[in-house]
């Protein structure tokens, strides 16, 4: 059995666990395992959404202190599943709790554990793909021993459904927990009060690098995006100038978008930006300078001034509308 | 209130990835070396927090002697102390790491509040040494956090989560490891790291346990896309053909 942690929210699993899936999936077939999938809340909600891709079980979670998130008793619910059902392998999905709750599970059980995995060989020892540097550098490695634990890339992996879909069975499972599970529990949630789009769930994001200028012209591209129905982002250039909030920035240690189209402004396109970007379907770039990394790397592109194409853009668009 | 922050000396990869021949490592001979960033945070962090309630703000960082550059880079930041556990230079994984970080601290003679960790490594990104730490000294955990304040012995730690923040109130002492964005590091003074240059840096040679462990066979560059954008035309009057791109190609108007 191959054991994945989903993420969902109101029943709906967060894009990046159905691509977590596709992998998933493959190494179930690779070793002619079956596929189940560990819910937290409630296990039926996923029913339909796992079953296109062909998740066999749902370990369905639920303890009366589990109604806000604490890593620890999730990793020991995770643990307490892993030791009734010795999977082949676990995974998750790429995320702050993926990351953070299988790390826990494997301090527990004394393994390894292999972050942002893009590709697994499950021949005699496990070899995965596996990104690092965000993704500006790939890495082959093995597992020495013990079961296999890892997470997957974000938006690197399709979340292709399953040829059939799978006949679901839903297990409830009552994790025992103890206080000490719950030393580290979310106490609140406090509500954003910026508007928009979040950079990581936009279809369009428009991003605004050094050539952009001041804080001020980044209005023009608040307007582009706010026609193209999008949000704005930004590279580390522009936070460091002040220009930007750092929640904007796209890049290395900053969001990873994954947009229908990124029109990048004035940006040069470094390589901590663009492991940010990758995820982009397609690339405009905005720039004066024709040899500059961003064109090279991406679809479109205006060789130009942004001070003087995106206001004649919007105005084509505004006109067009 | 004593802080510890656990930096990384990664080197400095502005520019394109070269790797060395035997494709085991990045070649270094043309870059330079830095901490990474998140760290930087974590250490900014550590002295906002000790010049506020007082205490040592210490930086430590385990690899080879080189890395003690990256720790005098925290002293030039204002940290008070720096420790280096030194190693032969060889990449250590996140199990021996957070093993040798777990020893120094119980080794240590001055109890320690608040551990601060990177949520990654800029270049290994494994998202576990902070958690393993706190598993070994059996301490409360957050990661990936992006606000942090401490009152009354509890850390008041914020993560960013889709429409908002899940906020953390973890008892002292406690395991955190932030995100860049926490705040701004500051920019040392030239005076400063003329200090630094001079202050001592604890060192000590941890032993290295044989732990099962992930085992890197090589390391690959991603294919490059080659050739480049289509170039829709020059200045506003390109602007034609990119609406033509957005309605018709892309069909995002």
């Amino acid at each position: 059995m191959i054991l994945s942690l989903i993420e969902h929210e109101d029943g709906t699993p967060s894009d990046v666990s159905l691509q977590m899936l596709t992998l998933a999936r493959d190494i179930a077939e690779q070793t002619d395992s079956s596929l189940a999938a560990i819910v937290f809340d409630d296990g039926d909600a996923v029913t339909d959404a796992v079953a296109t891709q062909g998740v066999e079980d749902v370990y369905s979670v639920t303890h009366d202190r589990l109604d806000v998130y604490a890593p620890e008793a999730w990793a020991e619910s995770v643990d307490q599943l892993v030791e009734e059902l010795d999977p082949e392998a676990v995974l998750a999905a790429g995320t702050d709790r993926g990351h953070e709750v299988l790390a826990h599970v494997v301090a527990r059980r004394d393994l390894p554990m292999a972050a942002n995995c893009t590709e697994v060989d499950a021949g005699d020892a496990y070899e995965v793909t596996r990104q690092r540097w965000g993704g500006s550098l790939i890495e082959h490695a093995r597992f020495d021993s013990g079961m296999p634990v890892l997470t997957t890339a974000a938006h690197e992996i399709a979340a292709e459904p399953a040829t059939e879909a799978a006949d679901v069975t839903t297990h409830d499972f009552t994790p025992t927990l103890d206080d000490d599970d719950f030393r580290v529990r979310v106490s609140r949630r406090e509500e954003s009060d910026a508007e928009g789009i979040p950079l990581g769930e936009a279809r369009i994001v428009v991003g605004g690098g050094r050539g952009v200028g001041s804080s001020e012209d980044f209005d023009q591209l608040e307007e582009l995006a706010e026609l193209l129905g999008g949000t704005v982002g930004s590279s580390r250039a522009a936070v460091n100038e002040g220009w930007r909030p750092h929640d904007d920035q796209i890049g290395l240690t900053g969001a990873k978008i994954a947009p229908k189209l990124y029109v990048a402004c004035g940006i040069s396109g470094a390589v901590q930006h663009m492991v940010g970007c990758k995820g982009a379907d397609n690339i405009l770039a905005i720039n004066t300078d024709p040899e500059t990394s961003i064109i090279q790397k991406g679809e479109y592109a205006v060789i130009g001034d942004l001070h003087e194409v995106v206001p004649a853009l919007n105005e084509a668009i505004r006109n067009g509308q | 209130m004593e802080v510890l922050a656990c930096i990384k000396r990664v080197p400095d990869t502005g520019s394109r990835i070269v790797l060395t021949e035997d494709k085991q490592d990045i070649d270094t001979s043309n870059l330079g070396f830095t901490m990474s960033p998140h760290e930087e945070c974590a250490v900014e962090a550590a002295i906002e927090l000790t010049q506020s309630h007082g205490g040592t703000a210490t930086a430590l960082t385990l690899g080879p002697d080189e890395a003690t550059e990256q720790v005098r880079t925290a002293l030039a930041m204002q940290a008070d102390e720096a420790v280096l556990l030194e190693t032969d230079g060889s990449e250590w994984g996140a199990i021996d790491t957070a093993q040798a970080i777990a020893e120094h601290v119980r080794n240590r003679d001055e109890e320690l509040d608040l551990l601060l960790f990177g949520n990654e490594s800029a270049d290994a990104g494994n998202y576990q040494v902070g958690v393993r730490v706190a598993h070994e000294l059996d301490l409360p955990c957050v990661t990936g956090i992006k606000s942090l304040t401490v009152e009354d012995g509890t850390a008041i730690a914020k993560r960013e989560v889709s429409g908002g923040s899940e906020v953390y109130e973890v008892e002292l002492p406690a395991v955190i490891s932030v995100k860049e964005g926490l705040n701004e590091p500051r920019y040392p003074s030239i005076r400063s790291k003329m200090a630094a240059q001079r202050h001592d840096v604890e060192r000590s040679e941890p032993e290295r346990t044989a732990a099962v462990g992930l085992e890197k066979i090589r390391l690959e560059t991603p294919e490059q896309s080659e050739g480049s954008a289509e170039i829709l035309g020059e200045g506003p009057e390109a602007v034609d053909n990119v609406m033509e791109v957005l309605s018709n190609d892309l069909e995002v108007l």
